[in-house]
């Protein structure tokens, strides 16, 4: 188990690197450089080339890499061209933010998912199944920005109950005032992991029913709860490896739900140096979020590994 | 009575008992086409994206305003006014064309990447599965890379680097699709390599493309073309949410993302009219959705 887990994370290096190249890579490409947004086009050439310079911009494009790949790895990511701070400040506290709609969104969305998707599967071929199959479909088909505008329109516009942008007070989510800031945008991010964890958790419960090992245990007269346990813990692994990917993509794609609610998050963050053509600030911001899918994907393989022994290969 | 709706009942039996024989010798393509034509929901769904399809293509016929044409008096009225049938925009364009002439672009940014990445992902899947050993690996690690970004980050960072505008936009949402392609692809090939027949075709003398264009082929294409189905409406949502954020089709051309994105701000005046758009994005998203499943419970496949 040590050995899969140590060669699991080894692994990650690889992929790591290529993440940056690849984001590094898009920072080439992408039209002009930091001295163009810098500096008006009007701005003599010796000045331009100065600036060039104190950026390391006339280095080969290789050795720029590794000054910024070492800058990276000494958890150095930059400076907003924007705002003129240190990315890693604002980064950690936008991340923050995504959390507190990520992790509820997550809670809520996976066990709606698994209750609903179960259901469905134990009842197949019933109008419940069918309700429940319905309800996920449109969870997974709905596009989650416009039921967020939609909500606020409701419950912001024309009822007035709830805020529809904004965090309110900053810090931990614990006073009503917080909370009520929550609801509509925890509840619009959790609809995409209810209908994929349901779908999922339908289909792989109603793979797994069908083993003739279930019939066995049905055969010797065990009860239908310790049946459940058994199935439930063959279901797991596939259903605990789309959870993590759900909740990687729930932190990495919550841009589209913070952009409607106005939520200070890394989503929002990027739009934002999207727009500010803050590059520093935008690659460190893919640069992270990707790391932080690598590492939940590590975790998501870890413990599939712990349950199933089989897929410690 | 009783004995006269046995009859009728033994009757229907036999009758269904005559059909179902008739039905055994009609092939794999044709169970999965009478499975199709009892199956409702997805004929339903396959009407709809067709009535979508036909609007798309025949939208200069079916509008009843210049999609771009602006008023200042008539901004954000409601439905019917001087004959908008669902009233105008933010700058008083007539909604109605401007949703049949969004359709053609949100198809466009929603469906060619899933095609574009068929072909690149189901190429380079078909050789990876195929060919295996050092060639499997390099492809298989480079997806790996690609695995690492959440899809809407990937076409973010794509679509945020390189511009907005309809190209980057395909580029972007193909660059996103391509690793699941490759993945199930090479999945289901590297299964159907080890089948007895490509042994047999081996050893009568077949060389590899041989080999990969009648045998391979034809029993990869229709798992790998419902994974693709799948992806469409994901496609969709994405690609007008890019639009949504002002990263994917730019002003002022008609796209249903931007449209929502323009009609957000108006929901404080005319709430109903932002509806419209997002509407729009779900039901086509929906019936792609209702399509797959349906197509996948039709040719009974698992993946």
């Amino acid at each position: 188990m040590w050995f899969f887990i140590l060669r699991r994370i080894l692994y990650a290096v690889p992929v790591l690197l290529g993440v940056s190249i690849i984001v590094f890579t898009l920072v080439q490409l992408s039209p002009g450089d930091v001295v163009d947004i810098l500096i008006p086009p009007e701005a003599p050439e010796e000045v331009a080339d100065a600036l060039r310079k104190q950026y390391g911009l006339n280095e080969p494009v290789y050795i720029q890499y590794f000054i910024w790949l070492g800058h990276l790895l000494q958890g150095d990511l930059g400076t907003s061209i924007f705002s003129g701070q240190p990315v890693g400040g604002e980064l950690a506290s936008a991340l923050l933010n995504t959390l507190k709609l990520a992790v509820p969104a997550a809670i809520l969305g996976m066990t709606s998912g698994i209750i609903l998707g179960s259901l469905a599967a134990f009842h197949n071929g019933t109008w419940l199944d069918r309700l429940f199959s319905a309800a996920a479909i449109t969870g997974v088909s709905l596009p989650h920005y416009w039921v967020g505008i939609v909500l606020v329109v409701a419950f912001a516009v024309i009822w007035n109950v709830l805020p529809g942008q904004g965090m309110g007070p900053d810090g931990f989510p614990a006073t009503w005032e917080q909370i009520r800031h929550l609801i509509l945008p925890v509840f619009t991010m959790s609809l995409i992991p209810m209908g994929v964890v349901s779908r999922l958790v339908r289909a792989t419960v109603l793979e797994v029913i069908g083993r003739d090992f279930v019939t066995t245990l049905h055969a010797k007269g065990l009860l239908n709860r310790r049946v459940l346990m058994h199935v439930s813990k063959n279901a797991a692994p596939a259903v605990l490896a789309l959870m993590g990917l759900q909740f990687g993509y729930l932190l990495g794609g919550s841009v589209l739900v913070e952009t409607v609610f106005n939520w200070p998050g890394s989503g929002n963050l990027m739009v934002l140096a999207v727009f500010r053509r803050d590059v520093p600030v935008l690659s460190a911001t893919i640069v992270v979020l990707a790391a932080i899918f690598v590492v939940i994907n590590i975790v998501v393989d870890i413990l599939q590994a712990l349950i199933d022994p089989r897929l410690r290969r | 009575m009783v004995s006269d709706s046995e009859n009728y009942v033994a009757a229907n039996t036999s009758l269904t008992v005559t059909v179902t024989a008739a039905r055994r010798n009609q092939g794999y393509w044709g169970r999965v086409w009478t499975r199709l034509l009892r199956d409702w929901g997805t004929l339903a769904a396959i009407s709809i994206i067709a009535l979508i399809l036909l609007a798309a293509i025949f939208a200069p016929l079916l509008a009843t305003h210049d999609p771009t044409q602006g008023s200042v008096l008539g901004r954000l009225k409601g439905f019917g006014y001087n004959g908008h049938i669902l009233g105008t925009d933010e700058t008083g364009r007539d909604l109605y064309s401007r949703l049949l002439y969004g359709s053609r672009l949100t198809l466009i940014t929603g469906v060619l990447p899933v095609l574009l990445a068929l072909i690149i992902g189901g190429f380079l899947g078909v050789i990876a599965g195929y060919f295996g050993g050092l060639i499997n690996s390099l492809i298989m690690r480079v997806m790996d890379v690609l695995y690492a970004f959440p899809s809407v980050l990937l076409a973010i960072a794509i679509t945020g680097m390189l511009g907005s505008g309809v190209t980057n936009t395909i580029l972007a949402l193909t660059i996103t699709f391509v690793p699941p392609l490759v993945r199930i692809s090479e999945t289901v090939t590297s299964q159907t390599r080890a089948m007895d027949f490509i042994e047999v075709a081996r050893s009568s003398g077949a060389g590899s493309f041989t080999i990969i264009r009648f045998h391979v082929l034809s029993n990869i294409l229709a798992p790998v073309l419902i994974y693709a189905t799948s992806l469409i409406s994901i496609s969709i949502i994405l690609a007008a949410g890019l639009s949504f954020l002002g990263l994917g089709v730019t002003p002022p051309n008609a796209e249903w993302g931007l449209m929502l994105n323009n009609l957000r701000s108006a929901i404080w005046v005319n709430p109903a009219i932002a509806a419209f758009p997002g509407l729009m994005i779900f039901i086509t998203s929906m019936s792609f959705n209702l399509m797959s499943d349906g197509l996948r419970r039709a040719m009974d496949l698992k993946l």
